[in-house]
C-alpha cells in the first residue's frame, strides 16, 4: 500500500489520479501512523516551503516522515516534496526543513528573457538511477517552480536541468527519491518516471 | 532548455466542448476528456478550459468534467469560467485541475487574487485579461464581462498590479486581434510582457504558422489558440515544428 501525503498543499488529486492510472493500490491520508505502516510513501507538494513545513508540522507529519526515511522503505518527494527533505530554503529564511539529506534551495536568478517561476516543459540531463530506467537524456518534464536545488551531497544527484542556473532536478540516496518537476503532469515521460518508483517499490 | 508552450482552448458549455470539432475517431468528440487526451497525444503542452456555461447551478457539472479530465490527462490543465470565490478554487483544484483562471472575478475583487495565491500559491492563480486598443493610441484598457464592459483601466498597469497581487501568470486576449486570425496583438503582448515578470499567454488572432512564432518573439511564454487547432486548419505538431526551425526551444 503506497500513502499519498495530504497535508493540504495542491497537487495531491494529481499525484493520486496518476497512480490511479499506473494501477496500484493507494491511499491518501494525514494521519501519521497510516504513514508509519506504508509500504511506500509519496509526498507531493505545490506551495511555499514555509508553509508546508508548518502543515506538515502541524500534523505531526514531520516526524512520520523522518521516521519513514529511515526505515529503508521506498519514498518519493515531488516538486515543494523533494526541497522539504533538504535543510533550508532561501524562501523561508529562519525555517528548518526535514533535513532527510543535506542541500540548499535557492532562489533563481531570472533576468533577460528568464521569467521567475519556470512555468513549463524543461529537458533534463545526466540522468542516471532507478527512476529513470528506460528513459534518455533531453527528455521534457513538466516544472513549477521559483527555488531549485543545490543538493551538497553530489552523488545523490540523479539529473540536471538548465535555467539561468544549472540545477539539480531529481535526486536518489538509498530509498529516498525526489524529483523537482511534476512526472504527474509530464505524460508518457512522467508517468514512465512513477511506474519505475512503483516498480521499485514492488507495488506494480 | 525551458520551451515555449502551445495551447489549445476549449470551450465547455454544460459539460460538453462546444465549437466545431474535426478530431478523427473519438469515440465522444463533445467530451472535454477525450478531447483533451486527443490534444495531448498531439502533443499539447497543457490544455485550457473555458467554461462558458451561463446557468448559476452549473458547478456540479463542472466539478463532474473535471474530474474525469483529472483522470485520464496528465498534462497541465486550466479551468476559467464563473470562478468567484477562493471556496470554487478549491473545489475546482480538489477535483485536480492545476491552475485556475479568473478574469471578471479579479477587476471586481483584486483581493481575489492574493487570497487565493495565499491559499493555493502563485503557481495555479492564471489571470485572464481581455484588453482593447483605445483607437489610435499605443495604449489598452482592459474590459469585463467577456469584453462587453471597459473598465476604463489601462492594460499594462493591470498586469503590474496582478503580478503584485500574486498572479502566477497572465492569460493576455487581444479583443481587436480575436477572431481575425490576422496574427497576434504584437505590440499588446509586448508591452505586456515587458511590463511583468511572470509568464504572458498570448491569445487571440492566431491564423497561420507564422502567428506563433512571431507571438513568441514579441515576448509571449506561451500561445494559445482555439479554432485554429479545433478545425485543424493547423496541428500542434505543425506549429512545433515551424517554431523549432527557426530556433524556438519546443517539447517535440
Amino acid at each position: 500500500m503506497i500513502a499519498i501525503v495530504d497535508y493540504d498543499a495542491g497537487n495531491v488529486k494529481s499525484v493520486e489520479k496518476a497512480i490511479e492510472k499506473i494501477g496500484a493500490e493507494h491511499i491518501l491520508t494525514s494521519d501519521p501512523e497510516q504513514i508509519k505502516n506504508a509500504d511506500a510513501v509519496i509526498l507531493p507538494g505545490v506551495g511555499n516551503f514555509g508553509d508546508c513545513m508548518d502543515k506538515l508540522i502541524s500534523r505531526g507529519l514531520d516526524k512520520a516522515i523522518k521516521d519513514f526515511a529511515a526505515s529503508g522503505r521506498p519514498f518519493l518527494g515531488i516538486c515543494v516534496g523533494l526541497q522539504l527533505l533538504f535543510d533550508e530554503s532561501e524562501e523561508s529564511p529562519g525555517v528548518p526543513g526535514l533535513g532527510i539529506l543535506k542541500g540548499k534551495i535557492k532562489r533563481f536568478p531570472g533576468g533577460d528573457d528568464l521569467k521567475v517561476p519556470q512555468i513549463g516543459w524543461n529537458d533534463i540531463f545526466s540522468c542516471r538511477g532507478k527512476l529513470f530506467e528506460g528513459i534518455e537524456d533531453n527528455t521534457f518534464f513538466y516544472f513549477v517552480h521559483s527555488y531549485y536545488l543545490e543538493a551538497s551531497d553530489r552523488s545523490i544527484v540523479s539529473s540536471n536541468a538548465s535555467y539561468g542556473v544549472t540545477f539539480d532536478s531529481s535526486v536518489e540516496s538509498g530509498n529516498v527519491f525526489a524529483t523537482q518537476f511534476h512526472p504527474e503532469k509530464s505524460s508518457d515521460a512522467g508517468l514512465k518516471v512513477l511506474t519505475n518508483f512503483l516498480k521499485f517499490a514492488g507495488e506494480v | 532548455m525551458l520551451t515555449k508552450r502551445i495551447i489549445p482552448c476549449l470551450d465547455v458549455k454544460d459539460g460538453r466542448v462546444v465549437k466545431g470539432i474535426n478530431f478523427l475517431n473519438l469515440r465522444d468528440a463533445g467530451d472535454p476528456a477525450e478531447t483533451a487526451a486527443a490534444y495531448d497525444d498531439q502533443g499539447a503542452d497543457e490544455v485550457v478550459f473555458l467554461d462558458i456555461t451561463a446557468s448559476a447551478d452549473s458547478r456540479d457539472t463542472q466539478l463532474s468534467w473535471v474530474r474525469d479530465v483529472a483522470s485520464t490527462l496528465f498534462i497541465p490543465f486550466t479551468v476559467g469560467g464563473g470562478i468567484k470565490t477562493t471556496d470554487d478554487f478549491k473545489a475546482i483544484l480538489r477535483e485536480g485541475a492545476d491552475k485556475i483562471a479568473i478574469n471578471s472575478a479579479a477587476l471586481m475583487n483584486p483581493d481575489l487574487i492574493s487570497d487565493a495565491a495565499m491559499k493555493f500559491g502563485s503557481q495555479c492563480v492564471v489571470v485572464a485579461m481581455d484588453a482593447k486598443r483605445i483607437e489610435g493610441t499605443d495604449r489598452w484598457t482592459v474590459y469585463k464581462n467577456g469584453g462587453r464592459v471597459d473598465m476604463n483601466m489601462d492594460a499594462v498597469e493591470w498586469a503590474i498590479k496582478a503580478e503584485k497581487l500574486g498572479a502566477g501568470e497572465i492569460l493576455l486576449t487581444s479583443m481587436d486581434a480575436d477572431g481575425t486570425k490576422a496574427g497576434y496583438d504584437l505590440e499588446l503582448t509586448k508591452a505586456i510582457s515587458s511590463a511583468v515578470d511572470i509568464p504572458v499567454i498570448a491569445s487571440g488572432g492566431a491564423g497561420k504558422l507564422e502567428d506563433f512564432y512571431t507571438a513568441v518573439e514579441a515576448g509571449a511564454s506561451a500561445v494559445l489558440a482555439a479554432s485554429l487547432f479545433h478545425y485543424k486548419e493547423l496541428t500542434i505538431r505543425e506549429v512545433k515544428e515551424y517554431m523549432k526551425e527557426r530556433g524556438i526551444s519546443v517539447r517535440l
